[in-house]
Formats: C-alpha cells, sequence, structure tokens
C-alpha cells in the first residue's frame, strides 16, 4: 500500500491524539498555541545540539586528517632512511585514518541535512506561531457561531498536523544527534586508546621512535667519522655525547662527561 | 492537492501530476518490500525533487491539511519502516 497513504493515516492520528486532551474549542485553540511555542523552543534547543555535534565532527576530521598528514610525512622519512617496512606500516596505518575520514565526511553530509531541516522547522513554526497567535484571539471571541466553531476546528488540525510533522523531525534529528554523539564518542576513545596510533600526538609514537632511533645512529655515526679524522685513530673518544641521549638534536655542544662515549 | 513533505512543509500539487506521484510511491513501495537501500534512496529523492517542482508550497498560516505525507528528505530504509510501523 501506498506510503504515502499509510504516512497521512500517521500523521494525521498523531495529530488527532494531540488534540484529544482539548475539551473544548477555546481550550483546543490555546493548547495547540501553548504546544507551538514549546515545540519551537524544543526545535531551537535541537539546533544547537546539531551544531555542537557538527562542530565536534569537523575537529575530529581535522585530527584525523593532521594525523594522516604526519603518517605520510613518516612514511616518506622512512623511505629517506631506507626503512620500507616502517613506510609501508605507516601508509597502512595512514590507510585506516583515510577510511575514518570518508566515514566521517558522510556524518557531516548527514548532519547538514539535519541543521537544514531543523532550520526550515523553526522558520516555519516561529511564521505559524505569529500567524496564529492573532489569528485564535478572533477564532476565541467569535467561537459560539458554528461557523466559527468550524473555523476552529480546520485551523486546529491544521496546526496539528504541523506540529506533529515537527515532532517528527525533532524526533529524527534528536535520533542523528544521538548517533553521531555515540559515533563521535568511539572516536574520541578510539584516539585516547592509541587504537588510532598517534592521532593526539600523544603517549609513544612507535614510528617516530623508530625514524628518530635511526637518524640519531645516523649521526652519531657521523660524529663519530668527524672525531676519527680530528684526533686520529686508537685515541678515548673523549667528549662525546652519550650514545643513549634523549634528544635526537644530542649532536649539540651539552655533552655528557665522556665516560660513556663510544670508544672509536 | 496537498502533500506534506516530512520537515520541509505543505505543496499544493496540481491534479494531473498525481500519476507521476503515484508511480514513484509504488517504487517506493517496491524498493521496501525488496529492502533495496539505493533504489528507496533514488525513488524518495525523486519524490521529494517532483513534489517541490510540480507543487507551490503553501504558507504556514495556510491551515489546510494534506493528503499525501512523503518521508524527510535523506530518510533510509529502515526509518520509514520505522515511521510507518506506527502505524500498524
Amino acid at each position: 500500500m501506498s506510503v504515502m497513504k499509510r504516512l497521512s493515516g500517521i500523521v494525521q492520528a498523531k495529530a488527532n491524539k494531540a488534540l484529544d486532551k482539548a475539551e473544548n474549542p477555546a481550550d483546543m485553540l490555546d493548547l495547540s498555541y501553548e504546544k507551538q511555542v514549546e515545540n519551537l523552543q524544543k526545535v531551537r534547543r535541537a539546533l544547537a545540539d546539531v551544531a555542537t555535534a557538527r562542530k565536534r565532527l569537523e575537529l575530529q576530521a581535522s585530527q584525523l586528517q593532521g594525523q594522516a598528514q604526519k603518517l605520510q610525512d613518516q612514511a616518506k622519512q622512512a623511505l629517506g632512511q631506507g626503512q620500507e617496512d616502517l613506510a609501508r606500516e605507516a601508509l597502512g596505518r595512514r590507510a585506516t585514518l583515510a577510511e575514518q575520514l570518508d566515514s566521517l565526511g558522510t556524518q557531516h553530509q548527514q548532519i547538514e541535512q539535519q541543521q537544514q531541516q531543523l532550520e526550515t522547522t523553526a522558520t516555519r513554526l516561529q511564521a505559524q506561531v505569529d500567524a496564529f497567535r492573532t489569528r485564535k484571539e478572533t477564532l476565541k471571541a467569535s467561537y459560539t457561531a458554528s461557523k466559527a466553531q468550524a473555523s476552529i476546528g480546520e485551523a486546529v488540525s491544521g496546526i496539528s498536523e504541523s506540529m506533529t510533522d515537527a515532532g517528527m523531525t525533532l524526533d529524527r534529528a534528536q535520533d542523528k544527534i544521538a548517533q553521531m554523539q555515540a559515533r563521535a564518542g568511539a572516536i574520541d576513545e578510539l584516539l585516547d586508546t592509541g587504537a588510532l596510533p598517534d592521532a593526539l600526538g600523544t603517549g609513544g609514537d612507535d614510528i617516530q621512535r623508530q625514524l628518530d632511533a635511526t637518524s640519531r645512529a645516523g649521526q652519531v655515526d657521523a660524529e663519530l667519522a668527524a672525531l676519527k679524522a680530528e684526533v686520529g685513530a686508537g685515541a678515548p673518544a673523549q667528549g662525546l655525547p652519550a650514545a643513549g641521549a634523549s634528544s635526537p638534536e644530542a649532536a649539540g655542544p651539552a655533552a655528557g662527561d665522556g665516560q660513556e662515549g663510544a670508544p672509536a | 492537492m496537498i502533500v506534506r513533505i516530512l520537515g520541509e512543509g505543505r505543496y499544493d500539487l496540481p491534479e494531473a501530476d498525481l500519476p507521476v506521484i503515484e508511480q514513484l510511491d509504488a517504487q517506493l513501495v517496491d524498493a521496501l518490500d525488496r529492502s533495496d537501500e539505493a533504489a528507496f534512496a533514488g525513488t524518495l529523492a525523486d519524490l521529494v525533487g517532483e513534489v517541490r517542482h510540480a507543487g507551490t508550497l503553501i504558507p504556514a498560516d495556510d491551515v489546510r491539511t494534506s493528503e499525501l505525507v512523503v518521508p524527510h528528505e535523506g530518510s533510509t530504509l529502515d526509518e520509514v519502516r520505522d515511521l510507518l510501523a506506527q502505524g500498524s
């Protein structure tokens, strides 16, 4: 059976149910006015939530992008050092991040659509609230006339249908927001626990450690060669930086005490 | 004939457009029956586009009710299935 007719039936049933509480036409008018104002506030709150969720997605995307770029640079550096396995590892991790980024992109599109629908809903509700505020007083003033009662009925049914639409749109947006938040939370957790390696640049970055170790070893070799040339073979290596110095820039003049210097 | 697109508003459509709308509606039912996500998404987009294109947007202060309701733009098959389940 027709999707549009079934949906219409569902919307009408919800709209009628919302009106069941009202005892008389005047109550109906007041009740639906209050509901409109209430719904408008809810839609505005949902809009703020959507904006927050969107910002969070954008932040995560830029974190992931930064990390992907870093891995790309590391792969290049590793290749430069002749460490193909390490380059492969970096590129593999980068591919995982790219998948995450793709899915964030899809989410971002969805949330933009939510935002747009909620904005439309808010504008529409605002226009409706403004128009209804004056109309309801006019209708109430004359509601004893049978014709006016019919107009009240029509007005209220029409408003109630729009309110139902707004309510359904709100529910949908809230579901989406909850899904996004859950997903954003999961990505944060991945970033934190390092399952997506070092996306925050915190903690140990094993690829960087290996790259640093290799470049440190290279530096030490170069310094040794220079020293050998300077002092001649056989002399103990005085004043060399400690081989295990913590900084990759250990080549500086801040040397160790020489006791641990590698023998030439 | 007044058609509502959820989350968007009501459109006044000429009766002459009804066959096109009904045809798309039938395709939507078919996609639902076959659980064909891609066909569903494509048909829903076509239906939303057709209603917007053929209809005239009704202003908010016009309180006429709709006869047909189109799901939210971008709804998934599962979302619509859940919505329809509320009526059974």
